[in-house]
């Protein structure tokens, strides 16, 4: 029986504050101070991005910014390294699966008449 | 922007960094540390400043040992700036990294390199699955988030950090499936051969025993000697595949903990083109350095295992003396105020790496070059067997498999497959790693986008 | 031809392996002396531009025939070499900018070129939808496109291989000598021995020109580019701009690489050029005002290759002036790249024919040291001689 989380708290920690984040436009309760990747990974999330080559699931490998495996959309930038962001209250994080599209990228720019995402 | 001015420029807050700074900062030098987590430590002693008395704990003695290293940081004088992302180095020693989207640049006297080590590549099959990590990353969840693996466990590799982490697990409370060791018997004879390093020797070996008895004790599933290691999944990891005492295993698996050593991160040595060598004993790339950790190229030391793996001891060790270096090239002190400084320092690293050949043949990584169907590259997904076939139409060496197959082109520039590379070219071409070179490193070392680069012209 | 090493082609990069194809084509037994790898430099890792727009006015003839090859590529080299047929833009951005474009076409109508067409911002809107509404029109080369450098020098180097030429990797050449009728080249495995020698060392070929005897104001500079990762595919054409220096183009792997002719610092010794990333924010921020969506998308990569320059920006192409048997094509200063296939037809024609059917009197070596005979036709309007 597949666990449904990679991650979990450990046993008799002292509950920690907590911050509020939407990941994929859903409102996630994650501990206050503790990376994007973290946070995700005990939230229950398996599959961060997909391969931009074959579309494969990948997750984080390293946790310390060397592998590149946990990007993230955070706050609308794009294929940020999770795993060295804090969380914070009031984040929007996305994950985004393959190349990266131009929706939301044309979403935060400024108006550019009859030009949008291609 | 202008740079700001600043005698000593450390790279990196692990104990190599901090003990840098803090000799340069004792001799009157002004210093700033550039790191980019938001507390010191590095990865050894990460969050070392935040945590509590439970996971100091559970961590265990050497841990701990970072608090003290931590407060004498602090107190240094120092400039500690946090959440900075170094991109470059260039070998006029200016600094550029990034926080919070803006560019900040200082220009050094000196710089010092203190970015430590990072896992070793543990190509196998299956070893990019989602559950697939590093027992270092796991660590690190443990120490900055209080986070332990859920569902079945299993730690596979060599070294003593694996059994590090699965003791720190046991006392946790964290179920273990099984331990794959692939240490066997013959690194075991050729490990007690080094008659130099018997002494110490038999203290750390004494010490990984203990740590292994503890978890046999636990009835947590030992198995040595193992080759053939595969993960098997789809979406993730499900379980792990290997053979152990004359058969073949099978063992579920929800979250796999992969360990075979850690080598020096040397992206900003290979950047500033300082010579390296290829490490036979370690099996790694090291920048060539002086007694002091000054490279080829002037004024820019290395200190810590980014020089050649060497523990956290030896870190603080070298750390101290390139500081103090630093320092005596800058005229805060003479010559021999800085060696008597350095007496102590010199003394404890000749103690510590006097046991590094005994560690390097007992822990010697077996899995670095994989079969055909072995991603090397992860970031773009090239396989052991593509490069062979590069190697056969004539690819001599890692920078030209960049243009055959995009091979180390991928967002993390080769950090995850470059010794590899090296590795399967050199067995292909059967030519020494040395001979073979590794990839050409360029700024920047760390992402930078197109309007924070922009910003700069403005 | 007799049997035996008919020439000696001095450097493997898109110039001397496209010379020691033609000249195998038309029968010559050929050897190729490489320093280090085939495409080491400037033809493995430039920014793939497949450019007739945009030429300085003496190149254009050469770049119409050559683009034709490259449109029939797998007749030259067996096999597809992965040529793009995405166009190329070369923009304005504002009025002025464009009257100069107008003046440009007009001027190569006169000459009888018609591979440029000067479009309106509705017609540049329509073709790259992304860009920024700002645009004042552009020049439009339609069967421009670009190229992945390495797999053209493989293919170019596979294609001589198969028709007998000889290439010896990591084989720098240290002396050239004239003996008797014959050449006599001195390198590891050396010394090699032919009746014609090609001079095609790019950044380097200046010493064997100075050993000939005729020394040229060649200087070794660097070239830098820059990558992003793969992203979401956004723009078919290639572009270039007027008032300000810009090379930009997605590849199919969704890859953008931007460049500029920006140029930094080389060690033409150690075949290094050395980055400059504060200089490269030039190009981030024409890119960003031009695509402001690209703002967020991070650099993966920065790289600098080796390029030879003349101080006219325009190669040399033609015989020695000096020395019998010998021909020289470098100093391509940026732009070399799509002119290699029909460079390797001229000087195969100079070898073998003594004379070529194109107009290479612009690029003769000794320009430099006859008054006026600096670039010959005027580059009209000046132009960013960009990669």
């Amino acid at each position: 029986m597949p666990t449904d989380t990679l991650f979990q708290p450990l046993a008799g920690a002292a509950p920690a504050a907590t911050v509020q984040i939407r990941f994929n436009d859903r409102p996630l309760s994650v501990p206050a101070g503790i990376t994007v990747a973290a946070a995700l990974l005990l939230a229950g999330v398996q599959r961060f991005r997909a391969s931009a080559v074959s579309g494969a699931p990948r997750a984080p490998y390293c946790m310390m910014g060397v592998c590149f495996e946990c990007l993230v959309e955070i706050d609308g930038q794009p294929s940020r390294q999770a795993c060295l962001v804090a969380v914070r209250d009031g984040m929007q994080v996305q994950t985004h699966d393959g190349v990266r599209s131009f929706d939301t990228a044309a979403a935060a720019c400024p108006p550019m008449g009859a030009v949008h995402e291609a | 922007m202008k740079p700001e001015t600043v005698d000593v420029a450390v790279i990196g807050a692990g104990p190599a960094g901090m003990s840098a700074a803090v000799a340069a900062a004792g001799a009157g030098a002004s210093v700033v540390l550039l790191d980019e987590q938001a507390g010191p430590g590095g990865q050894i002693y990460r969050a070392i400043t935040q945590t509590d008395a439970r996971r100091l704990e559970l961590l265990g003695p050497d841990y701990a040992d970072g608090r003290a290293l931590a407060a004498a940081f602090a107190a240094s004088g120092a400039r500690h700036e946090a959440g900075v992302a170094v991109w470059e180095v260039t070998r006029d020693r200016t600094v550029h990294g990034l926080r919070d989207g803006g560019v900040r640049s200082w220009q050094a006297q000196r710089v010092v390199l203190a970015t430590g080590a990072m896992e070793r590549p543990f190509p196998i099959t299956g070893w990019t699955l989602p559950g697939v990590m590093t027992a270092g990353a796991a660590q690190i969840l443990l120490k900055t988030a209080q986070a332990v693996p859920a569902g079945e466990l299993v730690l596979a590799g060599c070294g003593p950090l694996l059994y590090l982490l699965g003791w720190q697990y046991l006392r946790a409370g964290v179920r273990i499936r099984a331990i794959i060791d692939t240490t066997d018997r013959a690194d075991h004879r050729r490990a007690l051969a080094h008659a130099g390093a018997a002494l110490r020797g038999w203290r750390v070996m004494a010490k990984g025993l203990k740590l292994m008895l503890a978890l046999r004790r636990a009835g947590v599933p030992f198995h040595t000697g193992a080759t053939g290691l595969a993960i098997d999944g789809h979406e993730r990891a499900e379980a792990v595949r290997f053979n152990a005492g004359g058969r073949a295993h099978r063992i579920d698996a929800d979250v796999v903990l992969l360990h075979q050593g850690v080598v020096p991160n040397t992206q900003f040595s290979w950047s500033l083109r300082a010579t390296h060598r290829w490490d036979e004993a370690q099996l790694c790339w090291t920048p060539q350095a002086d007694a002091w950790g000054e490279l080829d190229v002037p004024g820019i030391f290395v200190a810590g295992d980014g020089g050649g793996i060497g523990g956290a001891l030896a870190a603080a060790c070298q750390g101290r003396l390139a500081g103090l270096a630093a320092a005596q090239q800058l005229g805060r002190l003479d010559g021999a105020e800085r060696d008597r400084r350095a007496a102590p320092a010199r003394a404890e690293l000749a103690t510590q790496l006097a046991v590094r050949p005994f560690l390097d043949a007992l822990y010697r990584p077996k899995l670095r070059v994989p079969a055909d169907d072995v991603i090397v590259c992860r970031c773009e997904e090239v396989t052991a067997g593509q490069i062979r076939s590069h190697v056969a139409l004539g690819c001599t060496g890692p920078n030209q498999a960049k243009s055959f197959g995009r091979c180390g082109m991928g967002p993390c520039q080769g950090r995850l497959c470059g010794l590899t590379v090296t590795e399967v070219i050199a067995e292909a071409r059967g030519v020494s790693p040395a001979e073979v070179g590794y990839y050409r490193i360029r700024p920047p070392i760390k992402p930078i986008t197109l309007g924070e680069l922009a910003r700069e012209a403005q | 031809m007799t049997a035996g090493s008919d020439v000696l082609v001095i450097g493997g990069g898109l110039q001397g392996l496209s010379s020691a194809l033609h000249l195998a084509r038309r029968g010559c037994s050929v050897r190729l002396l490489e320093a280090d790898y085939c495409g080491r430099h400037a033809s493995g890792v430039n920014a793939g531009g497949v450019r007739t727009v945009d030429r300085h006015f003496a190149e254009v003839p050469l770049s119409v025939a050559a683009r034709a090859l490259w449109h029939a590529m797998p007749e030259l080299v067996d096999q597809d070499v992965g040529f793009v047929p995405s166009g190329q833009l070369k923009l304005a951005e504002t009025p002025e900018e464009l009257e100069v474009l107008r003046q440009r076409v007009q001027a190569l109508q006169a000459m009888g070129f018609f591979h440029e067409q000067l479009i309106a911002p509705a017609e540049v809107r329509e073709l790259v939808p992304a860009l920024t509404p700002r645009i004042a029109g552009a020049i439009w080369a339609k069967d421009d496109g670009y190229a992945y450098p390495y797999a053209v020098v493989m293919a170019f180097r596979r294609a001589g291989e198969r028709r007998g030429v000889q290439v010896h990797e990591a084989t720098p050449v240290q002396r050239i000598e004239r003996r008797g009728n014959r050449w006599q080249v001195h390198a590891p495995g050396g010394p090699f021995e032919a009746r014609h020698l090609v001079n095609t060392a790019g950044a380097w070929a200046g010493e064997i020109a100075r050993q000939a005897g005729e020394p040229v104001p060649l200087e070794a500079g660097g070239l830098m580019l820059m990558v992003t990762p793969r992203i979401a595919h956004f723009i078919n054409p290639v572009l270039g701009a007027t008032g300000r220096a810009l090379s930009f183009k997605q590849f199919a792997n969704g890859t953008v690489v931007i460049g500029g002719g920006l140029r930094c610092t080389a060690d033409a010794v150690a075949g290094h050029g050395e980055v400059d990333m504060l200089k490269l924010a030039t190009s981030a921020q024409t890119v960003t005002d031009l695509f402001p969506h690209l703002g967020p998308i991070a650099i993966n990569r920065a790289w600098a290759g080796v390029e030879g320059f003349m101080p006219d920006q325009i190669p040399v192409i033609g015989p020695s002036r000096t020395q019998p048997g010998l021909v020289h094509a470098f100093g391509f200063s940026a732009h070399g790249f799509e002119l290699s296939p029909i460079v390797g037809q001229i000087v195969a024609e100079l070898v073998l024919d003594g004379c070529s059917t194109l107009p290479i009197a612009p690029f003769a070596v000794d320009r430099f040291e006859r008054p006026g005979g600096e670039s010959a036709l005027s580059s009209f309007p000046p132009v960013n001689q960009r990669p």
